[in-house]
């Protein structure tokens, strides 16, 4: 017989085999294309002002405007992710109990699929058209003489586009959160009662321990998902910038004040660095729980 | 308590009694009754599907029977929480707490009874001593291999003293040299501790080298629990004789308790039928020696180690394995004329 292939055996911490190399070269110039290259232009381009190097663009990030915007950005960010994170995780348990090859599993899993990707920009013209002020809805309400006596509401940032951004932080959450929760092994469960546990201590000592690092990882993707929509909330917003989505293309598109573009790119270096915070945090957190984790 | 000392006594009667579970249209226990004597270690056997997990997690509780009584130690427990069972239990795999190292997965139990830190952390070292694992106290599950992660759960699930328990194919995700020595320890550390044991299994050696007593279930029942030399030299039923080493079928006829077998008579064991029958003869039942004017041709010889198999086929046209000395097989080529004879133990006959 001859002589089994070395690729069955596992790398123990040495050099992997060059085939294993080879798999990750499309991610590094995936990654190199499509996110080195851009935040490279992003932090260049901040420090930059007709050819010259300047401290003048980032230091017009101090206006007022912006610093509003930066905070009102991170807190609907925070919010709709922690929000999304408990709602979506609370149902991807409901969903993993299901029956595994089931049709209401596969049916709910694709449409989250979908609504992750589409739902913000599709929901806020829903609700335009819906409880906007020619909404069906409102001219059905106010007939009635019930609800709100306006509809601004929709378009603000904390109430609006904060329910609208949770159609998709919700699902989202789903999707990645789905995985950890299936990896509970029913094992575990049995073993807790065996050894003279409730199902209370099962979830305080095993289970919840064993989602955390999933369950954190994924709030922080929620965050920095929501922090980065840009088209729903341009969906909904029309007027004012309320967010820092908003704010950078408002500085592409305006035509009154030259030179506005470089400031834009100094308020995407800020946006580069809320989410490199962000990172941080994450990498911190999962380093003081990685003891225990399979890689 | 001492691990150490031998403590036959803590064992308790365990006593499933006409256990009935179905799942739909499936009856995975079929009015089961198992009754396990103090201290007594049964090994669970049969075919896949034959309800042996079923019934295991009947009694720990884990599963709920439609019909029946389980009693631990006299006490009733048919509608007991697993939690309060007082149970130690082996599954099959990854059962480890992923996120706590070996010694924290043994002081778990501990830590749900309420022991302090200091009885938690020696008992819990004592067991990793007696599974041999305690320079491997830091590890998590990930770090071990799967016969050390086993190991780890035994000790996690004997550290609470249970009054039963119970294992569930604990072995079967293991490699063979692994799975002897693993089951050769659970066995001396069964009878070092005397907790009354269940050990299902689906691997016949397994379950005849560990046990007191063998359980063999078809079907959602109990066809026949005896000691291992019984099963094996006394099957009950066919389903047994076949299930438990190799057997031949040989046609005969049987009346008054005896059945003629290739011109042999043989004694019949009890629930053997009458008239044309087919008996059962293991291959180690039966020699078979060289001879031109024999009443058999060899098709093939086979070497397994210890002792080889010659198959035949009989002049009468009946396939018969044989087992012979491995000394003694370079006489048996395929082609050959042999003579095969029983050697004339009781063997069970049942309706042709
Ligand atoms: N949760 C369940 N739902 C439906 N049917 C089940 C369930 N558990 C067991 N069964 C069925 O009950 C029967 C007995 O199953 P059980 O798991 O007890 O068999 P087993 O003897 O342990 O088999 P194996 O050796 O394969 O582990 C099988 O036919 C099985 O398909
Ligand atoms: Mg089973």
């Amino acid at each position: 017989m001859a002589k089994s292939p070395r690729s069955g055996t596992r790398a123990l911490g040495g050099i992997k085999p060059s085939g294993a190399l080879a798999g990750v070269v499309p991610f590094f110039a995936y990654t190199t294309v499509f996110l080195l290259i851009p935040t490279l232009v992003v932090i260049i381009a901040a420090f930059v002002s007709d050819g010259h190097l300047t401290l003048g663009n980032v230091r017009a990030l101090g206006n007022a405007g912006f610093l509003t915007a930066l905070k009102q950005s991170i807190i609907l960010s925070a919010l709709t992710a922690i929000i999304g994170a408990v709602v979506g995780g609370i149902l991807a348990y409901a969903v993993s109990t299901a029956r595994p090859d089931g049709i209401l599993k596969r049916f709910i899993t694709s449409l989250c699929g979908v609504l992750a990707q589409f739902g913000g920009v599709a929901l806020a013209f829903a609700f335009i058209a819906s409880f906007g002020a020619q909404g069906m809805i409102s001219a059905w309400m106010k007939k009635a003489g019930v609800g709100p006596s306006s509809t601004l509401w929709l378009y603000q940032w904390d109430k609006g586009v904060l329910l609208v951004y949770l159609y998709f932080q919700i699902p989202l959450m789903l999707i990645v959160f789905l995985p950890a929760v299936e990896g509970l092994r029913p094992q575990w469960r049995e073993a807790t009662e065996t050894l003279g546990g409730t199902t209370w201590t099962y979830w305080r000592r095993v289970a919840m321990p064993i989602l955390f690092p999933s369950f954190v990882g994924a709030t922080l993707l929620l965050f920095t998902n929501a922090f980065s929509a840009y088209a729903t909330a341009a969906a909904l917003v029309s007027q004012a910038q309320p967010l820092v989505p908003l704010q950078i293309a408002g500085t592409f598109t305006s035509e009154t004040v030259l030179g506005q573009a470089n400031v834009g790119k100094a308020m995407a270096l800020a946006m580069v660095v809320v989410v490199a915070i962000v990172m941080t945090i994450y990498a911190w957190l999962d380093k003081r729980s990685s003891k225990w984790l399979v890689r | 308590m001492s691990v150490a000392s031998p403590n036959a006594e803590r064992g308790v009667a365990v006593e499933l009694t006409e256990l009935r579970r179905s799942y739909g249209p499936v009856n995975a226990l079929d009015s089961m009754t198992l009754h396990l004597a103090p201290g007594e270690f049964v090994a669970l056997l049969g075919p896949s599907g034959c309800g042996k997990t079923t019934a295991l997690r009947c009694l720990a509780g884990l599963e709920d029977p439609d019909a029946g009584t389980i009693t631990i130690g006299g006490r009733d427990v048919t509608a007991l929480p697993t939690n309060k069972r007082d149970l130690g239990m082996v599954f099959q795999a990854y059962s480890l707490f992923p996120h706590m190292t070996a010694r924290q997965n043994v002081e778990f139990g501990l830590e749900m009874r309420g022991q302090d830190k200091s009885t938690r952390a020696r008992r819990a070292g004592d067991m990793l001593d007696l599974v041999g694992l305690s320079s491997q106290a830091d590890r998590y599950a990930h770090q071990m291999s799967g016969g050390q992660q086993q190991r780890v759960a035994l000790a996690r699930a004997l550290a609470i003293s249970p009054q039963v328990l119970l294992l569930d194919e604990p072995l079967s995700a293991l490699d063979a040299k692994v799975r002897t020595q693993l089951r050769d320890e659970i066995r001396r550390i069964q009878l070092e501790i005397g907790t009354t044991t269940l050990f299902v299994t689906h691997d016949q050696e397994e379950a005849l080298a560990v046990a007191d007593r063998v359980g063999v279930m078809r079907a959602g029942r109990l066809e026949q629990l005896a000691p291992p030399q019984e099963l094996y030299a006394r099957p009950a039923t066919a389903f047994v004789a076949e299930f438990v080493g190799l057997t031949n079928r040989l046609a005969g006829r049987a009346s008054g308790g005896r059945a003629e077998v290739l011109g042999v008579s043989l004694p019949l064991l009890a629930g053997s039928g009458d008239g044309n029958v087919e008996v059962l003869v293991r291959p180690e039942g039966i020699e078979a020696t060289p001879d031109p004017n024999g009443n058999a041709t060899v098709l093939s010889a086979a070497f397994l180690g210890a002792h080889g198999r010659v198959t035949a086929r009989t002049d009468g046209g009946e396939q018969v394995e044989v087992q012979v000395a491995s000394a003694a097989l370079p006489s048996f080529e395929p082609g050959q004329r042999v003579r095969v004879t029983p050697r004339g133990d009781a063997a069970l006959a049942v309706a042709r």
